[in-house]
């Protein structure tokens, strides 16, 4: 049981908990994931750590609402206790002193790359980032991206906010005029690190994504979020959630994704309907 | 041979196949009391035998089951408790020993372990050991629903021990520590407790209520779990040694399922076989919507493998739904290493035997959905290292199977998160932990290893035994330091 000190939405359906568990605070680091739970029925869910404090000993995780899950966890508030919460699983970023790092952060993970930029500027990296999201309501962070990184770009696909373009434009840019590179880490929807994988491939330049096949365990003992990464299958939970973009068996990944995505409409369907019997969440 | 009555033993009353494959009720339904007093009385361990000299002795003096026993259960003296209608000295004698029983009655290979020497085996069946024993734990439970259990008062040692996993080693180190008087606390990685009993053997086999009585027996006794704690991330053996434990137990279990490593084994509808069982049995995905996380239901199931994880698949697969499941298995049924109850409820619920039969190929859809699966005919040749007749391919025997869901159940291999992240700890050329069977110690000094992680994938007592084992010599360690 840990409790909830801080619920914040970051912007329409992406929200915020600040956790308490201070054990695993001192523990984590940046790249890793926890899983929680939420209820006896309720499914275990993955979430990449976006923050912590060793000293207020919280974890922080950002979601966006889905599916029912998701959806329901959104409903849990300040005070409330999350019933299971397990980790930090995976292994770290590795956040050496590479020199010049640029941190790619789409959509709602934005917040797992605020984790690593902070952790690479810690190790003497010089961060360069860029965060993208579809429009400008669905972007968030950007004070704390700013305050770990030496320079920040920001895009959204319709030009509301910062510049026109998809990610992969001011990465290709940046990669074109520098040489000081030495590390891509792109962190966000399988497309988007597919592209960034694909745009920094020519440039030579290594490139770490962080997976997020569909999990259940998380310690390594199921196998159901094998990914295929250089020609070998590997589990993102245990030998993961990092791995090399340029070796990633990307259609596998987003094959394997979609395997439930008709039970996922079926749950999320009758909690909505379910929901507005009991009225209690009648705004949705 | 003098006291015994009759060579058949009382038969265990099960739900019919077609019934039983719909629903995920228990199949075996336990004795009445009627029945275990009749098979009670089948033991001839106190019978008396008049030798020819006038002298009388005891028919059994041996004691062959319990010798049989890896955790050495006094069986006579159990078995002679409930024929006097002595239920709680029964229930007490079993508990002295192991900690488990409802667990042990229901899925121990008695056959080949207690019963297989049974002396009334030389005249027809053995003593049905196991189903008496499940007959006394359901009788415990029974009452602890009149009367819940009190915490035992236990003087305490003032030692403190870590056990890492609550699956059935780790319960058993904890109970029997816990019982010298040693305080116990143990570290589960999942959101519940009981390990491979609660993610892994299917509910129609084992209860989940029955678990989880036998943990709150365990709590009883004064151990703390803590559940969610993944020992390697949050905290490593290492600092629980540094923080105050005076010994650490490791018994994380199997560990990482194995795959064929062949084309087309990532497609959508493949699982391992822990996969499957850990979303059926562990989340209860056979009651999505009800609960979260849901299962594939599939027509046509192919279930790669012949061991009781096997058996437990494709039962598990019929009772979700699917109109037909195969067993693929390259050797022939005389190596099918399931126990023969597993086996003959798998047939009996309709699942198919391909023998001799060996994938090399799955095939999908544009979906990603596996449709095909391409197998070869196989032959058995000389034995192999382990005694079984090694299995060639037939040259052009490649057929096709069509279906939608295949499970691998080829066994697991060691999780490297407590290897890897413990210091001094020797392992093995399989990755398992360097154990010392009889003592379940550790290269290194203060931490003790049982069950999967020390043998390799085995039975649910072979765990308890090591646990057994290893809780006395902790015991010994923890009086002595």
């Amino acid at each position: 049981m840990n409790k909830i000190l801080k619920k914040e939405i970051l912007t329409d359906k992406i929200h915020m908990f600040e956790v308490e568990a201070p054990q695993m605070a001192k523990k984590a680091r940046a790249g890793q994931f926890i899983i929680l739970k939420i209820s006896d029925k309720a499914e275990r869910i993955p979430l990449t750590i976006a923050d912590y404090d060793r000293e207020r000993g919280t974890i922080t995780i950002v979601f966006m609402e889905v599916g029912k899950s998701s959806t329901e966890l959104a409903t849990l508030n300040e005070g409330d206790y999350i019933e299971c919460f397990a980790g930090p699983l995976g292994k770290p970023t590795e956040d050496e002193n590479y020199g010049t790092v640029i941190c790619v952060g789409g959509g709602f993970a934005i917040a797992p790359i605020h984790a690593i930029a902070k952790a690479m500027k810690q190790a003497g990296n010089k961060v360069i980032t860029i965060i993208g999201a579809r429009t400008k309501h669905l972007l968030f962070w950007e004070d704390k991206i700013r305050a770990v990184s030496d320079e920040v770009t920001i895009v959204t696909d319709d030009g509301s906010y910062g510049r026109k373009a998809l990610v992969t434009e001011p990465l290709k840019e940046l990669l074109t005029e520098r040489s000081d590179v030495k590390l891509v880490v792109a962190v966000g929807p399988v497309m988007m690190m597919k592209f960034c994988s694909l745009t920094t491939k020519p440039f030579d330049i290594k490139t770490m994504v962080s997976l997020n096949p569909i999990m259940i365990d998380g310690t390594g003992m199921c196998g159901c979020c094998r990914v295929s990464v250089g020609g070998r299958t590997r589990f993102a939970c245990v030998d993961g959630p990092d791995f090399d973009g340029h070796e990633v068996d990307w259609d596998v990944l987003q094959l394997r994704q979609t395997a439930y995505i008709k039970e996922e409409k079926t749950s999320m369907d009758r909690y909505m309907s379910e929901v507005n019997k009991d009225g209690s969440r009648g705004d949705i | 041979m003098a006291g015994l009555k009759t060579a058949k033993s009382v038969s265990m009353r099960n739900q019919e196949p077609a019934e039983r494959k719909k629903n995920f009720e228990e199949v075996a339904l336990g004795y009445s009391e009627e029945e275990a007093l009749t098979e009670s009385k089948r033991c001839v361990h106190f019978a008396p035998k008049l030798l020819d000299d006038g002298r009388t002795i005891l028919c059994c003096p041996e004691r062959p089951c319990t010798k049989g026993c890896p955790v050495g259960v006094d069986i006579p003296d159990f078995i002679k408790a409930v024929r006097d209608g002595e239920m709680q000295k029964a229930v007490d004698i079993l508990k002295a020993k192991n900690s488990l029983p409802g667990v042990c009655g229901r899925v121990c290979p008695q056959e080949s372990q207690c019963q297989a020497e049974c002396v009334v085996k030389d005249a027809g069946d053995p003593v049905e050991i196991g189903r008496l024993e499940r007959y006394v734990a359901d009788w415990e439970l029974g009452q602890r629903k009149k009367s819940p259990l009190k915490d035992l008062k236990i003087t305490p040692t003032g030692k403190k021990v870590a056990v890492v996993g609550s699956g059935p080693a780790g319960l058993t180190v904890a109970g029997d520590l816990a019982k010298n008087g040693h305080k116990v606390v143990m570290y589960e990685a999942l959101h519940v407790a009981g390990g491979v009993l609660m993610y892994g053997i299917p509910e129609f086999r084992l209860p989940k209520d029955v678990v989880m009585s036998e943990v709150e027996y365990v709590r009883s006794l004064g151990v703390e779990i803590k559940l969610d704690h993944v020992v390697g991330k949050i905290i490593t053996a290492d600092e629980l040694l540094e923080s105050g434990y005076d010994a650490v137990f490791l018994g994380p279990g199997a560990g990482a399922p194995m795959f064929l490593n062949i084309e087309g084994e990532n497609l959508n509808g493949i699982f391992s076989a822990n996969e499957f069982l850990t979303r059926v049995n562990l989340m209860k995905s056979y009651l999505f919507p009800d609960y979260d996380t849901p299962v594939q239901k599939s027509r046509v199931v192919a279930v790669i493998g012949a061991g009781n994880v096997a058996m437990d698949a494709t039962r598990c697969a019929l009772r979700i739904g699917a109109e037909q499941v195969h067993i693929i298995y390259r050797r022939s049924m005389e190596e099918v290493p399931a126990r023969h109850e597993e086996v003959e409820h798998a047939l009996e619920e309709g699942v198919v035997f391909n023998i001799l039969t060996n994938p090399i190929k799955f095939i999908g859809d544009e979906k990603g959905n596996v449709t095909e699966m391409i197998c070869q005919k196989m032959e058995l040749g000389e034995p192999d290292q382990s005694g079984r007749r090694r299995p060639f391919p037939i040259k052009d025997s490649e057929f096709s199977i069509k279906i939608d869901a295949a499970i691998i159940a080829l066994g697991t291999y060691p999780n490297p998160v407590i290897p890897e992240t413990t210091s001094e700890l020797e392992l093995t050329r399989w990755g398992t932990i360097k154990t010392d069977e009889n003592t379940g110690r550790t290269s290194r000094k203060g931490i003790w290893c049982g069950g999967d992680m020390a043998t390799g994938a085995a039975t649910v007592i072979s765990a308890m035994g090591a646990g057994k084992r290893a809780a006395k010599d902790m015991d010994e360690y923890l009086k002595n330091n």
